[in-house]
């Protein structure tokens, strides 16, 4: 919230010239999400291939990220990395917004004991620290994918939930809820046809806010080598697993960064130059 | 009216306590619902089932988990922090020196980022527009929007491999001198520096700036009070309380960061305990260093509420 309220501030300034920044970015996110999906068929070595008779190869022609500490080809492998960094952020962040947003909806309109229990309870699982759940999350269920999706989604929910409250709360007040009530409608109706079209714009900005938070948070468990396990590896994993590259500045310990930093500073960015009326909170 | 701050506090510290105890529960049931059983992954593949009974029997496991959870809850007020399964060791011992090194990390880290942000947070917010602000801006946001151990290893990349000031490495135990100390502290702390530093300027620069948009700052200026009068004079008292909750908020990120920064400079402090608690599924000291860390948050988000109640004007 502190953060809509400094882009919104930095708006008056900044006038047009900003929202080629946002094209940009935006083609930034579509051409991951293009490799994500693509990955298999464009990579250029099979990623497990040793190609390079040198470990921690320097970018040349042929290898044109270089090789990592076995000798593999660094793009293939962080071409297929993009496929697990985006896809189990992607999904994660799907069922953290959806059940969030629902949950958030439901206790605004509801009220009572059951927007009381909600809050207190998940204003709890807010004051876990999120890589401190992850550390215990995955020690305790391990780190399959459709674990890792899950964790990352319990531990975003609670967000979720707060801000689509916080707004549900404003807008519940509005004279056309009343007469919705007062014709009669359930619950479902009124969440889903008089709450969701009021939010749905500043919920879609904080869905992008809310991947950045879990690629983040992802590529941090991943580094810890608590994320996903070998031989699949996300760009966390690709920063850990070549590590030792560091002492020679190596191709193969940078690049994973710089994809990682790519994408969530391009989510920010794009988030940032969005137009006023999607951005604004009471937009 | 005093007693209406006071009555809000106490609540808040209600809320906090409550919390505490929800959050010791979720990390009790979320390492008991660890896959497989405790006894046969301690004692090997070997083991008989007639001595993984008698571990289970032992160690309480057949109990009730509630049950476990109330005689966990009732050591922990004992000082009682179980005993590590890994090698026996009581955590309290395990823990001990450790936690001092990371307090010394947290406190080193703390002195450092908190002037310098408050500095390049309030005047970025009154140079706001300049170059100057856009610079800061744009380096915070970055700093926020990539992993922390990516700050960790363009420090390396930076003061170690380019510049060869620093060891990439800390070792606490090698310390002779000063310089020695200096040079391992170094890298972990310039790290959690950036780290730190980058939200408490941004929400600083916010919370000035929210202050200098008010009716009375604007009065000021009609009134032709020079800009850093204005700014320091006016806008500055009334933001404080904004700042020094920011200024919690931002500290409560150390959390996260120490457990990347710990791990990746091979720092001998709590979180790197705890990653490798995880990594061998050491159940009492994942237990144990988790409920630390959440004590250290919750602290410090509490703090930053009673600020923000305390330093409500409207509240006094």
């Amino acid at each position: 919230m502190t953060m809509a309220r400094a882009t919104t501030s930095r708006r008056s300034f900044l006038g047009y010239s900003y929202s080629l920044v946002g094209v940009v970015a935006a083609l930034v996110i579509l051409a991951w999400m293009l490799v994500a999906i693509l990955a298999p068929y464009i990579i250029p070595h099979s990623i497990g291939d040793i190609v390079d008779d040198d470990y921690f190869g320097p970018m040349r022609q042929g290898l044109w990220l270089g090789s990592d500490y076995l000798g593999r080809d660094m793009l293939s492998r962080v071409l297929m990395g993009a496929r697990y960094t985006v896809g189990i952020s992607l999904a994660a962040v799907f069922i953290a917004c959806f059940s969030g947003v629902v949950l958030g909806m439901t206790a605004a309109v509801t009220g009572g004991w059951l927007d009381t229990c909600l809050s207190r309870f998940l204003d709890a699982m807010n004051s876990i620290p999120s890589k401190l759940f992850g550390l215990v999350v995955v020690a305790a269920v391990g780190s399959s994918i459709p674990a890792l999706i899950l964790t990352l989604a319990v531990i975003y929910t609670p967000g979720a939930y707060r801000f689509a409250r916080a707004l549900a709360v404003n807008i519940n007040t509005m004279d056309f809820m009343t007469v919705a009530r007062v014709r009669g409608e359930n619950t479902a109706y009124l969440i889903g046809s008089e709450i969701l079209p009021n939010i749905i714009r500043p919920v879609l900005a904080d869905f992008g806010l809310r991947f950045v938070f879990i690629v983040l948070l992802l590529s941090g468990l991943s580094f810890l080598g608590l994320g996903l396990q070998p031989p699949l590896a996300d760009w966390g994993a690709l920063v850990r697993e070549n590590i030792g590259g560091l002492p020679f500045a190596a191709p193969a310990v940078i690049i994973p960064s710089l994809a990682i930093a790519s994408l969530t500073i391009s989510v920010n960015l794009l988030i940032d130059n969005l137009p006023q009326k999607i951005r604004d909170r009471d937009a | 009216m005093k007693s209406g701050v006071l009555n809000l506090v106490m609540k808040r510290l209600a809320v906090a306590v409550v919390t505490l105890l929800i959050v010791l529960f979720a990390v009790f049931f979320a390492t008991s619902m660890l896959p497989g059983d405790t006894a046969s992954i301690l004692l090997g593949q070997a083991a008989t089932p007639e001595a993984v009974a008698g571990l289970r029997e032992a160690m309480h496991l057949n109990d009730p988990a509630i049950l476990r959870f109330v005689l966990w809850l009732v050591g922990l007020l004992h000082g009682d922090l179980g005993t590590s399964y890994a090698n026996q060791m009581p955590v309290a011992a395990l823990i001990g020196g450790r936690l001092v090194n990371t307090m010394k990390l947290a406190a080193i880290t703390t002195l450092l980022s908190v002037p310098l942000a408050l500095t390049l947070g309030i005047t970025a917010a009154m140079l706001r527009g300049s170059v100057y602000d856009r610079t800061v801006t744009v380096f915070s946001i970055g700093v926020i929007s990539v992993p922390e151990f990516m700050v960790a290893t363009l420090a390396v990349l930076l003061f170690a491999v380019y510049l060869k000031w620093l060891p990439a490495l800390s070792s606490v135990n090698e310390a002779h001198s000063l310089t020695d100390l200096v040079r391992i502290y170094a890298m972990p702390v310039i790290t959690l520096t950036f780290v730190i530093s980058a939200q408490m300027i941004r929400m600083t620069r916010a919370a000035v700036i929210e202050t200098l948009s008010t009716p009375y700052v604007e009065m000021a200026l009609l009134k032709g009070a020079s800009r850093s009068r204005m700014v320091l004079r006016h806008a500055l008292p009334n933001a404080l309380g904004p700042i020094v909750n920011a200024v919690a908020l931002s500290l409560s990120y150390l959390v996260g960061g120490v457990i990347i920064v710990e791990t990746i400079f091979n720092y001998p402090g709590i979180a790197k305990l705890m990653v490798d608690a995880v990594a061998t599924r050491d159940l009492p000291l994942i237990q144990s260093c988790a409920m630390i860390f959440c004590l250290g948050y919750l602290f410090l988000i509490t703090a930053a509420d009673i600020v923000a109640i305390m330093s409500n004007p409207r509240l006094r």
